[in-house]
């Protein structure tokens, strides 16, 4: 056991998961929701050429997926270090 | 000099550079077959993960299927990239910490059983099989385009050339080798679009030319690109390109399906056990996000700026149709591989592109990206580039792949299970002959293929997703979950979506319309389905049967945390 105790263990699992579930909202709202469920009506906003929805489909999504995983990486290197089992 | 024999110097070249990588580091031990010793930089392994990611399915097929289908092509665009945030957040971290080989491995030691670990290798083999037969057409169309021969002649070289590729080289040339096919796909795929970008809207930037407006000169001057597509297609018959033509319900599916998926290949997953440490596999995922994220904000571009050139060269600017005498010379060469074709139907010697009767040109998706470059009458290299491009997404991937079926066969089934004590130089005979078998079965696909390549790749990764995903992600957030759940989750989940697949593919082609599918969702997209099936399952049979024992609720426990992280083990 890499933890002092039983609740440090739980404590930091249960912070990992709500930082998880946190960055996958934001994943699901911006590929399934802003890209897919709700394209027809970005699609009447546009910029540029773009139509909003058709824009989040094809570019905005993947751009918020690399943003979402270097803020997970460093959440968790953050996390790993508050509760000590971070690799030495 | 002409485009053929430019493009001969250049593939030449390019595979010059990969044979002598993977001679100069050829495998030596079982060990370095199958990981490359457990240390490779995050930023070079998310390169390498990159091209072993980007298949033929992304470089040739998917710009071309999204070209011809818009926003309902924006699946491929979302779906394969999401799927690492998934990876990374919620598997690649866990099972590096777990610290073995292969997802087999994972499956089998985490429920504690030996036919777990059988499934999960039939699983992986059906998963790469069906990955692999997409390849080897999209391997095909490149050799058959620039050796000027048909389709099914192309698809017999490219499969002996992968073949004596892989075989001469493990994982170790690979991951080396991969990182020098990332850097020429890369190339490949931005020079041309840069190009075509400058000259279609003066834009340097693909990415955001594909927002402005058309540049004075070309037919459409002043307009919005997109809004001049969206004009094109109205006139001619086809839906527009930036509304849906696909129900929300399958799009939502095959996202869902090539997401998950994403996060269930095997021979995506086994690269993250090669990096040193937890948070290097955390950093490699992201790392490999920005490479492939080059490609894939390129590619809607891509898809835009060939569509209009395509219907600017066959249709003309008056949209009156051009004279098939004076058709561009890229119409006429992709005649010779059998993959364009123009048929006369009213007799008036003009080519016409349109969605409806008037429609004379049959043209295969898979070939606009390689033929995008000619269309765009740009400079020979350039073309001979793409081709190289093509050649090295479809190569990195099916010698990853060949990869995970040769370790499946030789290390997961005959040594763990079948003949323990088989001896390491056998392990790897046997490793070359399930290569060997995989190729020969493959090319019957490439020259047969059931849809476009990225369509036969989507496949794999509903399969994917109907069977390890669940497995996995249990395995590492429901510590309780038992052995019977398990199995029984993946069985049903690859049994449901194969039956599925084979069912509207080849034993009922002609079924396969929206009104016949499960809740509307298409063979592509099943898979999403197969995974909630999946979930269903184990959970009830775990309800029956029990908890796992406490000495696998420990190792759970154990692999949640970074610290203690070995490198990948043999047993």
């Amino acid at each position: 056991m890499a933890f002092k105790s039983e609740e440090l263990a739980k404590a930091y699992w249960r912070e990992n998961i709500s930082l998880v579930l946190k960055l996958l909202v934001v994943w699901f709202v911006v590929s399934y929701g802003f890209g897919i469920i709700l394209a027809d009506v970005l699609n009447q906003i546009t910029f540029f050429g773009f139509k909003l929805g058709f824009w989040f489909a094809q570019q905005g999504s993947i751009i918020t997926f690399v943003v979402l995983i270097f803020v997970y990486v460093n959440r968790m290197a953050a996390l790993d270090n508050k509760y000590e089992v971070h690799e030495e | 000099m002409d485009i053929q024999t430019l493009t001969f110097i250049i593939v030449g070249l390019t595979f010059a550079l990969y044979i002598g990588i993977a001679i100069w580091s050829r495998a030596g031990s079982t060990n370095d077959f199958y990981v490359a010793s457990g240390g490779v930089h995050p930023v070079m392994n998310g390169m390498a993960t990159a091209a072993d990611w980007m298949s033929a399915a992304s470089f040739i097929s998917m710009a071309g299927i999204i070209a011809f289908a818009g926003y309902a092509g924006s699946v491929y665009l979302m779906g394969w990239t999401g799927g690492y945030v998934l990876l990374a957040m919620c598997l690649a971290p866990y099972l590096r910490k777990f610290g073995k080989f292969t997802v087999p491995d994972f499956i089998g030691d985490r429920y504690y059983s030996q036919t777990a670990r059988t499934i999960a290798v039939l699983c992986a083999i059906i998963i790469s099989f069906t990955y692999i037969a997409g390849q080897m057409r999209g391997v095909g169309v490149v050799f058959s385009r620039f050796l000027e021969v048909d389709i099914a002649t192309g698809v017999y070289i490219g499969a002996a050339i992968v073949f004596f590729y892989t075989v001469l080289g493990g994982m170790k040339g690979i991951t080396y080798t991969q990182v020098a096919q990332y850097v020429v796909l890369a190339f490949a795929y931005l020079v041309p679009a840069i190009f075509i970008s400058i000259y279609m809207t003066g834009h340097i930037l693909p990415q955001t030319g594909f927002g402005a407006t058309i540049a004075e000169g070309v037919p459409g001057g002043g307009e919005y690109l997109l809004q001049r597509l969206d004009g094109l297609s109205e006139q001619l018959g086809l839906a527009a390109y930036t509304e849906g033509v696909r129900s929300k319900i399958d799009m939502f599916a095959i996202t869902c399906a090539l997401m998950v998926g994403t996060a269930g290949l095997p021979h995506v997953i086994v690269r993250f056990f090669t990096v040193p440490k937890v948070s290097d596999a955390r950093l490699s995922a992201g790392w490999a996000l920005v490479f492939i994220s080059v490609v894939y904000l390129t590619a809607p571009s891509i898809a835009a700026f060939a569509k209009t050139n395509l219907i600017n060269t066959v249709n003309g600017p008056d949209l009156q149709g051009v004279e098939y005498e004076a058709a561009p010379s890229w119409i006429k060469n992709w005649e010779k591989t059998g993959l364009i074709s123009w048929e006369d139907k009213n007799d008036d010697g003009r080519m016409f592109y349109s969605g409806d009767a008037r429609n004379e040109m049959t043209v295969d998706r898979d070939i606009m990206v390689l033929a995008n470059p000619e269309i765009a009458n740009l400079p020979a290299w350039v073309v001979a580039l793409v081709a190289a491009g093509g050649v090295a997404a479809a190569l990195s991937t099916s010698a990853g792949l060949l990869l995970v079926i040769s370790t499946s066969v030789s290390h997961d089934l005959l040594k763990r299970t079948l003949t323990p004590n088989i001896t390491d130089k056998q392990e790897l005979f046997w490793a070359r002959v399930a290569a060997a078998v995989a190729v020969t079965i493959s090319t019957y696909f490439g020259i047969y293929p059931p849809g476009f390549v990225a369509q036969v790749v989507a496949f794999a990764f509903g399969l994917a997703a109907a069977s390890f995903f669940p497995a996995i992600i249990m395995g590492i957030f429901h510590k309780r979950m038992n052995s019977a759940g398990a199995i029984a989750g993946m069985v049903v989940g690859i049994v449901f979506t194969l039956a599925y697949i084979i069912y509207f593919k080849f034993v009922n082609p002609t079924a396969n319309i929206p009104d016949n599918w499960l809740f509307g969702i298409s063979p592509e997209g099943i898979g999403t389905i197969g995974m909630i099936i999946n979930f269903i399952v184990a959970l009830i049979v775990h309800k029956m049967t029990g908890d796992a024992p406490q000495a696998t609720q420990d190792l759970v426990e154990s692999i949640r945390y970074p610290r203690g992280s070995g490198a990948a083990t043999h047993h």
